[in-house]
């Protein structure tokens, strides 16, 4: 009977079954916890019965209050929860209560024979040691630092490397006024104009914002507009009006407007490019983002850019510079996001036989692309049927695009999937981005489609190129959504709108949701230009790319 | 630079000789400030640093504009007859960036920003402002009697989305029918067309325009060749236009009809949005199988107004429109000067209403009743006048007794005393008898 404490997301760092083999191993927690954020490791009690009630009451207590601290101290560390790392006795952690790990350490354990037993108890000898002494150690510095009388704060031992504490995005507070005037102040230093959220929304997505299509954020801009270059008050015009659509998309124009703000920009003197660049294209991507909220291959695509200006060697002279950043953005919308396309289109369409009938949903330029070449290149027959929902749309783009290619296409609404799964032999999907914890952020709907699948046994196959992977871990999809404008599910039909005065009714919200995601255990493989990967696999290709890049 | 704006002063005013033969007409007063002064405005509202003003010689010494924006005057001189286009490809040089027409006799109190969003976001070659013309209700003054002709109408075809500009015809150029082309009806199946709109002259214009216009000498006037020109342009494709012009015009050659082709003008660089639609699923239209937009290159846009203020004033009717309507567009721009002024002598304020303007260094007599009116600077009114609906110029003597109604008056006027004027025009200078009806 292990006492599990699960504070927001962290894993209960003890469950023996790594380091111990077989069960009720009571050691006291010596859990390598996830990346970044030390896990408190908790004294756990493994067999009941051997502790008495009150140390189990002492033990709830200091749990609760290791709990009230961190949370006080920290943000949230949104760190993963790694599947299956467990104990790791190589790296053991600090265990806060001096009180209790000698009693549970100490709880004899008669009741069972681990295999191996000897030494399984030299193991445990030695942690035992290890954590006195560190906590020795601990005490002596909280006895320097002169903390209060609280019980020692997880932290992590001096040897390990130190940690990012991963703050909450803005875009996930709007509801937190000081996160909001935070945002204020510094759009107002880079003079870029706030944009005004439209709209009373719904209580469990009172986090995010929510924009009004009609109230452009150049309303409040100068019309020659001299802060931010032109080309990306345009850019910033066709996403909030929904002209550059789709993952790809916004990603490519994006790096084109870069390359063209590269192109225009003149270092100032007594300033080195590196640094002044990357300073200068702060204020453009604030309003990018007022505009709508950054996607996560944008998101992608700007970190790596800032990383390649920061990396500039300081000898180039600045044409070279500038020349030398236009090639690495090239070769990066090459190699990432043509070439990759090219690859994942050759690998899906291996998967897709003769007398198929595959299943899309929404418009997605890698499956359109993919079921255009399987066309064409191979001499398979297979038809398309192309599920579609409201208020975007989108599946009428897909159907124009797959009948002009000749290509023989079923249009349904998303209201009908349960109908038309039995004939489908697998679905195809597009991805926005793919999450650390191998989850699928896609389209609002995907996961609808993905748990339908699912239950009529139909395989679920991703395409998602490797730039679109993340590192975030979303397990559910209200914490970080996008909402669109709710005016848009508003439908005229024999000029009149019913839900025309929606905002003078108190009682009545909209709700535009933009994404959602899909847990992984639905999705069967996903397809990138890495290969052929599970769901699973994707934080090892994240470690990968991590380590390839440093 | 994103945009550089252009004012249009040097029109003549040829719809309102009465009016413009004493006074240019950038420089006619409405509410009491020069006509040029709201089109400047606007672009200083908007947030607009440099204007280039188009303008004749003399218009300077006389004008006492007080704005923050550093205006650009350039001369025409008085011989040459230059249409609106003329004169844009006479300050060519000046032009690098995209460029924002506006004409002097504009007065609108319209958000800029909606009409220079269409031209952003749908990287358009054209977009301009419109609005919805309102009746003419009343007779201007001094044209009693003649029979006005009906004005040449416009016929302006929009699509579904009331953004996208696919026709336009004015009536004079028609013969007995409208003709629409079928290209036109093919990528837009439905499209709405309109009669009644009014203009604004308003136009956001691309850089290759202007270079075009300066290769081809034969477009003189923006409003009635170019922008028509352009409109029908977005469904012609270049090879087909060249058929038209070898059957059109003889005698020239080949290689000068293809290069006055706006199409050789469009730079490549619309690299921007090329790789981005194939990927977007962003559709302008549907029911066909072509991609977004059809591809085509030259794009015109309409902004239609629907509510708010604008006017032009072309002709005498719509100056006194304009006139009247000045007060509440001047309140709402929240100016600091009061619509009556400070140095103005009223013995009587009680008598004056609310909506009108009365100029600097005015003296008004006891027992005046000015309603709806709009009274210059240095004017002397006497006692027991009544003034109703009028515009009263600069520097106007109205002796006691006089009842006015509906008139116009221009500069240096004097009338006697006991006058009774209704829906009269007085020219400047000019001088009205005691008990003069």
């Amino acid at each position: 009977m292990a006492e599990r404490e699960a504070p927001g997301g962290e894993r209960e760092p003890c469950r023996a079954s790594g380091a111990a083999p077989g069960r009720g191993v009571s050691h006291v927690a010596p859990v390598p916890g996830a990346g970044p954020g030390a896990a408190p490791s908790v004294p756990v009690v493994v067999q009941g019965p051997e502790l008495s009630r009150e140390e189990k009451l002492q033990l709830r207590k200091e749990k609760k209050q290791q709990k009230k601290k961190k949370r006080n101290e920290k943000g949230t560390a949104a760190e993963p929860p790694e599947p299956g790392t467990a104990a790791d006795p190589a790296q053991p952690r600090v265990t806060p209560h001096p009180a209790s790990p000698p009693a549970s350490a100490n709880a004899p354990n008669d009741g069972e024979k681990p295999p191996g037993g000897k030494s399984k108890a030299e193991l445990r000898a030695e942690r035992r040691a290890k954590q006195e002494a560190e906590r020795a150690q601990k005490q002596a510095k909280k006895a320097e630092l002169g903390q209060g009388a609280a019980p020692a704060k997880p932290r992590l031992t001096p040897t390990e490397a130190p940690s990012v504490v991963k703050r909450l995005p803005e875009h996930v507070q709007v509801d937190d006024p000081a996160a909001q005037r935070k945002l204020a102040k510094k759009l107002e230093r880079q003079q870029v104009p706030l944009r005004q959220d439209y709209g009373t929304k719904v209580n469990l997505f009172s986090h995010l914002h929510q924009y009004s299509r009609k109230k452009p954020l150049t309303q409040q801009m100068s019309i020659p507009s001299t802060v931010i270059h032109p080309a990306v008050v345009r850019l910033g015009l066709q996403y909030s009006q929904g002209i550059i659509n789709g993952s790809n998309a916004r990603c490519i124009a994006l790096l084109e407007v870069f390359k063209q703000l590269i192109r225009d920009y003149s270092t100032p003197p007594n300033e080195e490019l590196s640094r002044d660049l990357v300073a200068k294209l702060k204020p453009h991507i604030s309003f990018l983002n007022q505009c709508r909220p950054l996607s996560v291959s944008m998101g992608n695509a700007i970190k790596f850019l800032k990383k390649e200006i920061s990396c500039l060697p300081d000898t180039l002279r600045e044409e070279e510079a500038k020349e030398k950043l236009q090639g690495t953005i090239d070769n990066y919308l090459r190699e990432k996001i043509v070439l990759a396309a090219e690859a994942i289109s050759k690998s899906a369409f291996e998967k897709i036989n003769d007398n198929d009938v595959i299943l899309v949903y929404g418009c997605s330029s890698l499956v359109n692309r993919t079921l255009c070449d399987a066309h064409t290149q191979t001499d398979r027959t297979f038809r398309v049927i192309v599920v579609d929902s409201r208020p975007r749309l989108e599946g009428r783009e897909t159907l124009r695009r797959l009948v002009r290619h000749g290509i023989h296409c079923t249009y349904v609404m998303i209201n009908a999937i349960s109908y038309v799964l039995p004939e489908v032999s697998k679905v195809l999907l597009g991805a926005h981005a793919l999450l650390a914890n191998g989850s699928v952020m896609s389209r609002v709907g995907t996961s609808q489609i993905a748990l339908v699948s699912k239950a009529y046994n139909v395989p679920v196959l991703v395409c998602c190129e490797t730039y679109k992977f993340c590192e975030r871990v979303q397990t559910d999809s209200f914490v970080s959504n996008e909402l669109d404008d709710p005016d848009d599910l508003i439908v005229q039909r024999k000029g009149q709108a019913q839900l025309g005065g929606w905002a003078e009714n108190k009682s009545l919200r909209l709700l535009n949701l933009v994404y959602d995601v899909t847990p992984p255990d639905l999705v069967d493989l996903v397809i990138t230009d890495l290969g052929m990967i599970p769901c699973t696999s994707v934080p090892v290709v994240l470690r990968v790319k991590n380590v390839d890049q440093q | 630079m994103e945009f550089q704006a252009v004012v249009m002063a040097a029109g003549g005013g040829s719809r309102m000789t009465d009016l413009t033969s004493s006074i240019p007409k950038p420089l006619l007063p409405v509410g009491n400030r020069p006509l040029l002064w709201y089109p400047l405005n606007l672009l200083e509202r908007a947030g607009f640093e440099e204007v280039i003003v188009i303008t004749r010689k003399e218009i300077q010494k006389m004008l006492s504009l007080d704005t923050k924006m550093k205006l650009d005057f350039v001369y025409i001189s008085d011989n040459v007859d230059m249409g609106t286009a003329d004169s844009l490809r006479h300050i060519h040089q000046k032009i690098k960036t995209d460029v924002l027409v506006l004409s002097c006799d504009l007065i609108t109190d319209v958000d800029l920003y909606k009409v220079v969003d269409l031209f952003r976001t749908h990287d358009a070659t054209l977009s301009m402002l419109m609005k919805k013309a309102p009746e003419p209700t009343e007779v201007a003054p001094g044209q009693k009697g003649k029979k006005k002709p009906v004005e040449q109408r416009d016929f302006i075809g929009v699509d579904d989305t009331g953004k996208r500009l696919l026709f336009m015809a004015n009536e004079a150029d028609l013969d007995e029918e409208l003709v629409i082309k079928r290209s036109i009806l093919q990528k837009h199946p439905r499209m709405h067309i309109r009669t009644g709109l009014m203009d604004a002259h308003l136009y956001c214009l691309k850089k290759y325009v202007v270079d075009f216009l300066v290769e081809n000498r034969t477009i003189t006037s923006l409003r009635s060749e170019l922008i028509p020109h352009l409109v029908r342009k977005q469904f012609s494709s270049p090879t087909s236009l060249q058929q038209g012009l070898d059957n059109k015009e003889e005698g020239r050659k080949k290689k000068e009809q293809a290069s006055l082709d706006i199409y050789s003008f469009i730079k490549e660089d619309n690299s921007l949005l090329k790789p981005a639609p194939d990927n977007s699923c962003w559709n302008d239209h549907r029911g066909d199988m072509n991609e977004t937009l059809h591809e085509g290159k030259v794009r015109c846009y309409v902004h239609i107004m629907k509510e708010g203020l604008c006017c032009r004033v072309n002709t005498l009717a719509l100056y006194i429109e304009a006139n009247r309507q000045v007060p509440k567009l001047l309140l709402n721009l929240g100016l600091e000067e009061p619509l009556v002024h400070g140095t103005a002598q009223i013995t009587d304020r009680g008598m004056v209403g609310s909506d009108s303007i009365i100029g600097s260094s005015t003296q008004i007599g006891e027992k005046t009743s000015i309603k709806h009116s709009i009274i210059g600077s240095a004017c002397t009114i006497k006692d027991k006048v009544k003034i109703t609906n009028c515009i009263i110029m600069n520097s106007v003597t109205i002796e006691e007794g006089c009842c006015l109604q509906g008139s116009v008056i221009c500069n240096n006027a004097v009338i006697e005393k006991g006058a009774d004027i209704k829906d009269c025009l007085i020219g400047s200078d000019q001088r009205l008898e005691t008990k003069g009806k």
